[in-house]
């Protein structure tokens, strides 16, 4: 049934304009991820009002292209200047870099640049046959279950995001309160707007994402005394086959972290875990783990096979369930919702073009991805060589130019300005950002979906527990809601343990 | 970083309360075909309290630690925020074309202490390249200001 599906897909995905499109979302994604305050889900932000006019399909080929380009683009930076683009990056500093200042840098990015393409292949392989499955599932959801899988997304982020979990359900609640915010399409009412004009159209999530993102990633960079030391490396032919003739002892490791990242990737939060469990496993598995941190290569597969299975899987729920899994997969959710797509199991149904597309320019725009960075990453790694008065201001203009686009609206550069600041002092404290941007965007449909949910249920939660599905999801979105408090109890009887 | 916690937590409690309070105006209970407006934000603004508060203890039985941000730090990032911010106000008045030009060449200038030339070329080129990207190739229009308008756009 699936075959001729993805059939249909590669027609559309290999189109030269749909070719060209993902030849320019990699190169421009890719110089999005190598530069500081310019990562994925801020790239796609800024660029999204560059697509409101193409084809919904060429759009999310160029979105997810340089969601791809991004991911090469921070394994450049992590490797050759020990900075990570993306959270989930950091990881591939631990070896990456050690290698590159022992001159083997070529060896790494390739190394890199491979297990990337590797998981990513991996994680496509299996949205191909998973996602028209878990779409024929979700197509039977009503309001308690897709309020309950809400519910397990931002549970998910409080219990298995690796922060402080009273901090990461403050973020939840800040953004699903800034999306209250303007008219309530239920009842028609203005929601805390206190009589503001500005305030009446409510905050847009692409904003907040550029500020946050943006804006807050610069300010949190300059603080630092941003100094670039760059390794410098060679890449040539030689060194990629050789070092591709190394890979295969790594299968394990490759195995053993597509099917971690991909399990993360899907349920949200998931990247960054993912990349350190990766790491993590690989160096408990490994007959020499005191070469790990020091600059073995195996440290680089790892992490960054998990890291691009798990930014491919956080595509699944997203064109299934219409829950996106990351930051980036919430502002391609934007987007579909600006082409006039609804995202969700319908999009099966009655955009086949669209889904198949999308899934068939996985592997093409990471074939494209992954040579085009092996051959180009000198390019690349001379744009962070750029002296940074001279990148601050420019990628400045550029989120301005973003913020602004989206409803050519003034006051939205100002939000972002301000979104900027709240950014990066919640970056200083530990509140994490990715779910406060979810939050934003998932925030009408949570609040619509439990209402309706109420009114099935003439006001009673027990809905959310006699349903069978809703019930499963809820109760495993409770179960992560209280695993710190779980975790804390376990530890400190421990503790009491060891004092007696 | 003590400090900076207490007030950030204490500004996300008050904005609970201001929540709280919009909610309970707007009516959190059961409407007569359902939830009432206020039912979810006043859920959300009770969490917050909750956890807002939360943080404030947990911060006040903490001891005091490293600063939020040093002096220095702190002049690094007023650096960047300041002139973005007179970025902005100026394009309320003179586009944004005009406001970038302004604030690239101030800040490759000033900051940067790049030459001139430098400083000059790249305020030039990037409006330059903004306008053909954005208004010829992709139309979408951008804030404009006098010179614009002058120009005939």
């Amino acid at each position: 049934m699936g075959f001729e599906n993805i059939v249909l897909g590669f027609h559309i995905a290999i189109t030269p304009f749909n070719l060209l499109v993902a030849v320019v979302g990699i190169t421009l994604g890719t110089i999005i991820g190598v530069l500081p305050g310019l990562g994925g889900a801020n790239g796609v932000a800024i660029l999204l009002p560059l697509t409101f006019r193409m084809p919904p399909t060429s759009a999310i080929i160029l979105l997810t292209s340089l969601y791809w380009g991004a991911l090469f683009g921070g394994a450049i930076t992590s490797v050759l200047f020990n900075i990570p683009g993306e959270p989930w990056s950091v990881a591939t500093t631990f070896d990456g870099y050690p290698l590159a200042r022992q001159g083997k840098g070529a060896q790494a990015l390739t190394a890199a640049f491979t297990s990337s393409f590797i998981g990513a292949l991996f994680a496509t392989l299996l949205i191909t046959f998973f996602a028209p499955l878990l779409a024929d599932v979700a197509l039977h959801f009503g309001p308690p279950e897709f309020f309950a899988i809400q519910a397990l997304t931002f549970s998910s982020f409080v219990g298995l995001g690796g922060g402080d979990p009273v901090k990461s359900f403050i973020s939840i609640v800040v953004g699903l309160i800034l999306a209250a915010v303007g008219l309530d399409i239920v009842t028609g009412q203005l929601r805390m707007t206190f009589g503001l004009t500005p305030l009446m159209s409510g905050f847009d999530f692409i904003v907040a994402v550029i500020g946050l993102f943006g804006i807050g990633e610069i300010l949190v960079s300059v603080e630092e005394g941003l100094k670039f030391d760059g390794a410098r490396t060679k890449m040539n032919l030689k060194v990629v086959f050789e070092t591709w003739k190394t890979m295969g002892r790594y299968w394990r490791t490759f195995l053993r972290s597509c099917i971690i990242g991909f399990w993360m990737g899907f349920k949200p939060g998931g990247a960054t875990p993912a990349s350190f469990m990766a790491y993590a496993f690989a160096k408990r598995a490994s007959k020499h783990p005191e070469r790990f941190g020091k600059g073995e290569l195996e440290g680089v597969v790892a992490p960054e096979t998990a890291a691009h299975a798990a930014g491919v899987a956080a595509m699944l729920p997203m064109i299934t369930l219409g829950i996106p899994g990351s930051p980036t997969a919430a502002v391609m959710f934007g987007g579909l919702i600006i082409w006039g797509l609804q995202p969700g199991p319908m999009l099966f149904k009655e955009q086949p073009d669209f889904v198949w597309g999308l899934i068939a320019s996985m592997y093409t725009g990471n074939i494209i991805g992954v040579l085009m960075v092996l051959a180009f990453v000198p390019f690349f790694a001379a744009i962070l060589r750029l002296p940074f008065a001279i990148l601050t201001p420019f990628i400045v203009v550029i989120c301005a130019i973003g913020a602004y686009a989206v409803h050519n609206n003034m006051i939205d550069i100002w939000y972002m300005i301000i979104f900027g600041v709240v950014g990066y002092v919640f970056k200083k404290l530990d509140y994490p950002l990715a779910p406060l941007v979810l939050a934003l965007v998932l925030g009408d449909f949570a609040e619509n979906a439990l209402r309706q949910s109420l009114i099935m249920s003439q006001g009673t939660l027990l809905i959310f527990f006699r349903r069978p599905i809703a019930a499963a999801i809820t109760v495993l979105a409770i179960f992560f809601l209280a695993l710190p408090a779980i975790t804390l109890w376990r530890r400190r009887r421990e503790q009491r343990r060891v004092v007696r | 970083m003590r400090t900076a916690d207490i007030i950030t937590a204490s500004l996300l409690t008050l904005l609970g309360a201001i929540v709280l309070v919009e909610a309970v105006r707007l009516g959190f209970r059961w409407g007569p075909d359902g939830p009432q407006s206020g039912f979810f934000p006043f859920w959300l603004a009770v969490i917050l309290i909750g956890h807002g508060m939360a943080v404030v203890i947990r911060a006040l039985r903490r001891h005091s630690d490293q600063p939020f941000v040093t002096r220095e730090q702190f002049r690094s990032v007023l650096t960047v925020i300041g002139p973005a911010a007179t970025m902005v106000l100026v394009t309320q008045f003179l586009g944004l074309y005009v406001a970038s030009a302004l604030y690239l060449g101030f800040y490759v200038r000033r900051v940067g202490h790049h030459s001139w030339t430098t400083a000059l070329g790249l305020a030039v080129s990037l409006p330059v390249v903004t306008f053909v990207i954005f208004e010829r190739w992709f139309l979408v229009p951008l804030p404009k200001g006098p010179l614009e308008a002058w120009l005939g756009y």
